[in-house]
């Protein structure tokens, strides 16, 4: 008797845990939302202007969520999600453009570009730089000018500038 | 009425700005004074008279003239007074109007400055400077009038037109569609007059370079002219900025303050060169160095101000075809063309006036260091400009695809996205460097520096720098990025109060004054130097907030029934109600109350709520905040129940130091307006000047 009722207690005890995690996965759906999110973060929005998935309020893309939740739950990896909207939609709802054809352009040219400018200063600087006379040199730390008045040297600084004005 | 006086002064501002710009170049020409002062009286009338339009416009706003297109499309009975003012900027048309209004302001008061000493200057100044405001005019007249009204014909069909057309009567609507609901921010109602400032108080030194160019007085005296009213332009431009980023964090809903999205981009370009030229023009000043390389940035500057405006207003963003729908678009590629066309040219023609005085004598110098960071402000530009037009560059070669068949492969003309990846991997490293260059350029000296007499300089400020690095490892840090990016702000940090400190100390002992009134009179001398250290201070505390929000948010979503929690890291919500109801100006509010618990402990209340507005069919998703300067739990209402209201969903960020970035934005500003102040007159000086004490000796 001891032990129908110990086993009647494991099957109510299991039954209420089910019902239970039943609840739960109703609350919290399989994948979760972060799940989803993680995919929905790196997608743009098909129709809405540069708005990433994760986070556009439109009711389509609730539903490309619920589509991303879907192809998660079927088994499919992140990569052939991608693949999946990228095919659907265009190479548009990536966040940066695939590295093929005309799209090399976008990684290519900003650092040729910059390196080209580097080249060019490192020139420009070359061809300025004369040898340097130590007698001609200012005092070349930034000490603060203890023994001078601040104020005297602006306002010699601003006769200057006076004169040159005029 | 009231719409026909705004037409009729803007139509007549356009023919007095025409008839200004040319009188002011016969005023050259035929040498006549008379003539300049003229066009000179024709300029300050600008102001005067599209204040007249601008305010007809704000009347029809005010009062609900629904007959008028602009009106409807951007106001409605519901708005509250202060919202139907600021619908004046809240549409295209509105919008360029306003940009028109905000430019003869400025250029108005350019005229009322003494020319006595810069005469020659005027009258192109004024040509500039009204050839860019006919421009604006010429928009709004022909291809965006705010004045236009809606006619009813007596088949019933409804039709716009600036006139009544013939067998019309006047159509008013009952009600407008009112201001988009991401527009009714306190944030957005300042955000784009403080942009459009900037933009166009960075067209006065424009004018003056070209002035000088044309003139041929190619000295440093339209850059000493200029210098506040480019600090004013860029106080504008940087307060645009800020204030954009925190509309974007309280309004958008994604957790987020700036999103690298085109529109942000174009203001943020003009920005780029703007700083860049800030700190060139000093090296031309002290060194008489660059003045070839301050033009191109000023010119730069003007026309990345156009393109701004014109990436925002064409609609070449949303689609190449959509660039030729509409006039707006080809009129603005023609007018940036030109001016660059004839800028560029104007420049050539005094290419070789404009060299060098002298040379760069040292590759630690400050000159040279300074020529480092314009490199890296230009490459973030580059960057930039790129990620911008690349998706219509990559949509317009389409057509090359489909002509050659063979290269179809490569121009597909498909629409690509360039998003925050590509501008976050390209542009990181570039920060990083002038966070480095902040923190190396004010110790080294100008003309010659070495390695050697920074490293004298620097090294206390390294040393302590480097110790920030060992307690962030000690308390567990292990983000190299992050390390690296808190290292650059305890750096220059260090550097900047090392700086302060020590010219005050010496202050201090040469004149026995106490520390603080030493640091206030010497900011109060040299405003223009602290006024950077203040700005430099202030770019980093931003930095400690981007580097906090971008490394270290986290985030998570679920949904939870009455009563149920979600946890993120040490923070826990617990939902406890939700209500929805419909408020007075026609809204429909989902507002739910969560509490907040931390490590266990209560520590309040957030309301993440939904608006959705009836006239616009819009919603708006406002985020809960629990804000400390150490992080900010940031709460959204996603999704609920509609009926029982009984789970709803929640999207929870956590954004450490978020907040350092505002209060950096404040600092910035607080250090433009000390480096913009003006300083004292000359005999000033001269009367309270005192013999030093060490002199005497």
């Amino acid at each position: 008797m001891k032990i129908k009722r110990y086993l009647f207690g494991i099957m109510l005890t299991l039954l209420l845990g089910l019902l239970v995690a039943g609840a739960v996965s109703a609350q919290q759906p399989t994948p979760s939302d972060d799940q989803v999110n993680a995919i929905a973060k790196q997608l743009y929005c098909p129709v809405c202007e540069n708005i990433p998935l994760d986070v556009c309020p439109t009711t389509a893309c609730a539903q490309w969520r619920e589509l991303i939740r879907q192809k998660l739950a079927d088994g499919w990896t992140e990569q052939q999600i991608k693949d999946y909207f990228v095919q659907q939609y265009g190479a548009r709802v990536l966040g940066t453009p695939p590295p093929k054809g005309i799209n090399w352009l976008v990684y290519l040219v900003p650092p040729v570009a910059i390196l080209a400018g580097a080249y060019v200063l490192y020139h420009a600087f070359s061809a300025w730089k004369r040898p340097i006379q130590k007698d001609n040199l200012q005092p070349t730390t930034t000490e603060p000018p203890a023994e001078t008045d601040p104020s005297q040297d602006e306002y010699i600084h601003r006769l200057e500038e006076e004169v040159r004005k005029r | 009425m009231v719409a026909n006086l705004g037409y009729a002064t803007l139509v007549i501002t356009f023919l007095v700005s025409i008839y200004g710009f040319v009188a002011a170049y016969l005023g050259v020409r035929r040498n006549s004074p008379a003539l300049v002062d003229s066009a000179r009286n024709a300029m300050l009338l600008t102001f005067p008279l599209l204040s007249i339009t601008a305010l007809s416009i704000i009347y029809l706003l005010v009062n609900g003239h629904f007959e008028v297109q602009y009106v409807t499309e951007v106001s409605s009975n519901s708005m509250p007074i202060y919202l139907r003012i600021t619908a004046l900027w809240g549409g295209q048309a509105g919008s360029l109007l306003f940009w028109s209004w905000l430019m003869s302001a400025f250029a108005s008061a350019v005229t009322l400055r003494k020319w006595d000493r810069d005469r020659e200057f005027l009258p192109w100044v004024i040509l500039v400077s009204l050839v860019t405001l006919t421009f604006f005019l010429l928009l709004s007249i022909f291809v965006e009038n705010p004045f236009v009204s809606f006619w009813q014909t007596p088949t019933g069909n409804i039709t716009t037109a600036m006139f009544q057309p013939a067998g019309t009567t006047l159509f008013i609507p009952q009600d407008g569609n009112g201001l988009n609901p991401l527009l009714r921010h306190p944030g957005m109602i300042i955000h784009p007059p403080m942009l459009y400032l900037g933009f166009v108080s960075f067209v006065i030194p424009y004018a003056f370079a070209m002035a000088a160019l044309i003139t041929g007085r190619t000295d440093d005296r339209w850059i000493r002219i200029t210098r506040r009213w480019t600090l004013v332009a860029w106080l504008f431009l940087s307060l645009g900025l800020v204030l954009g980023g925190r509309w974007a964090y309280d309004v958008l809903g994604w957790g987020g303050y700036w999103g690298w999205d085109p529109v942000e981009i174009a203001a943020f370009m003009p920005w780029l060169t703007g700083t860049a030229f800030l700190h060139s023009v000093m090296i031309q000043e002290k060194r008489g160095m660059l003045k070839q390389w301050n033009m191109l940035l000023i010119i730069l500057t003007y026309d990345l101000v156009i393109f701004g405006t014109f990436l925002t207003r064409s609609g070449v963003l949303s689609s190449v075809h959509a660039f030729a729908q509409s006039a707006i678009g080809p009129l603005f590629f023609g007018f940036i063309g030109l001016t660059f066309v004839a800028s560029l040219s104007l420049l050539s023609r005094r290419w070789n006036d404009l060299k060098s005085e002298v040379e760069i004598s040292s590759w630690f110098s400050r000159e040279a260091l300074f020529l480092l960071n314009n490199l890296l402000f230009v490459g973030i530009l580059i960057v930039c400009f790129w990620g911008v037009i690349f998706p219509v560059i990559s949509e317009a070669l389409g057509i090359v695809g489909q002509s050659i068949p063979a290269l179809a492969g490569v121009f597909t003309g498909q629409k690509v996205t360039v998003g925050p990846p590509y501008y976050e991997r390209a542009t990181a490293p570039l920060f990083a460097g002038l966070l480095l260059l902040m923190g190396i350029a004010p110790l080294s000296a100008w003309k010659y520096s070495t390695f050697k007499t920074i490293g004298r300089a620097a090294w206390k400020p390294f040393g302590a720098s480097l110790l920030v690095v060992v307690a962030l490892l000690l308390v567990g840090l292990r983000s190299w990025p992050a390390l690296l990016g808190y290292w650059l702000c305890a750096f220059v940090a260090f550097v900047i109060i090392y700086e302060f400190w020590r010219n005050a100390w010496s202050r201090h002992n040469a004149r026995d004054e106490n520390l603080l009134l030493a640091l206030w009179q010497l900011a109060g001398k040299n405003r223009r130097r602290y006024g950077g250290f203040i700005i430099h201070l202030g770019v980093v505390l931003m930095a400690l907030g981007i580097i906090g929000i971008e490394l270290f948010q986290t985030e998570t979503q679920g949904t939870i029934p009455q009563g149920g929690e979600i946890s993120l890291g040490q923070y826990t919500i617990r939902f406890d109600s939700l209500s929805v109801f419909d408020t007075a100006d026609g809204r429909n509010v989902a507002r739910a109350v969560v509490s907040v618990y931390k490590d266990g402990k209560y520590v309040g209340e957030l309301h993440p709520r939904r608006d959705y507005y009836y006239e616009s069919q819009q919603p708006m998703t406002l985020a809960g905040v629990r804000s400390t300067m150490e992080d900010d739990l940031y709460v959204l209402l996603v999704d609920w129940q509609p009926l029982s209201t009984a789970a709803a969903t929640f999207k929870i960020y956590h954004n450490p130091l978020v907040n350092w970035l505002w209060l950096g934005g404040f600092v910035f500003v607080l250090g433009t307006l000390v480096a913009a102040w003006p300083a004292k007159e000359p005999e000033m000086l001269v009367a309270s000047r005192s013999v030093p004490e060490a002199s005497k000796a």
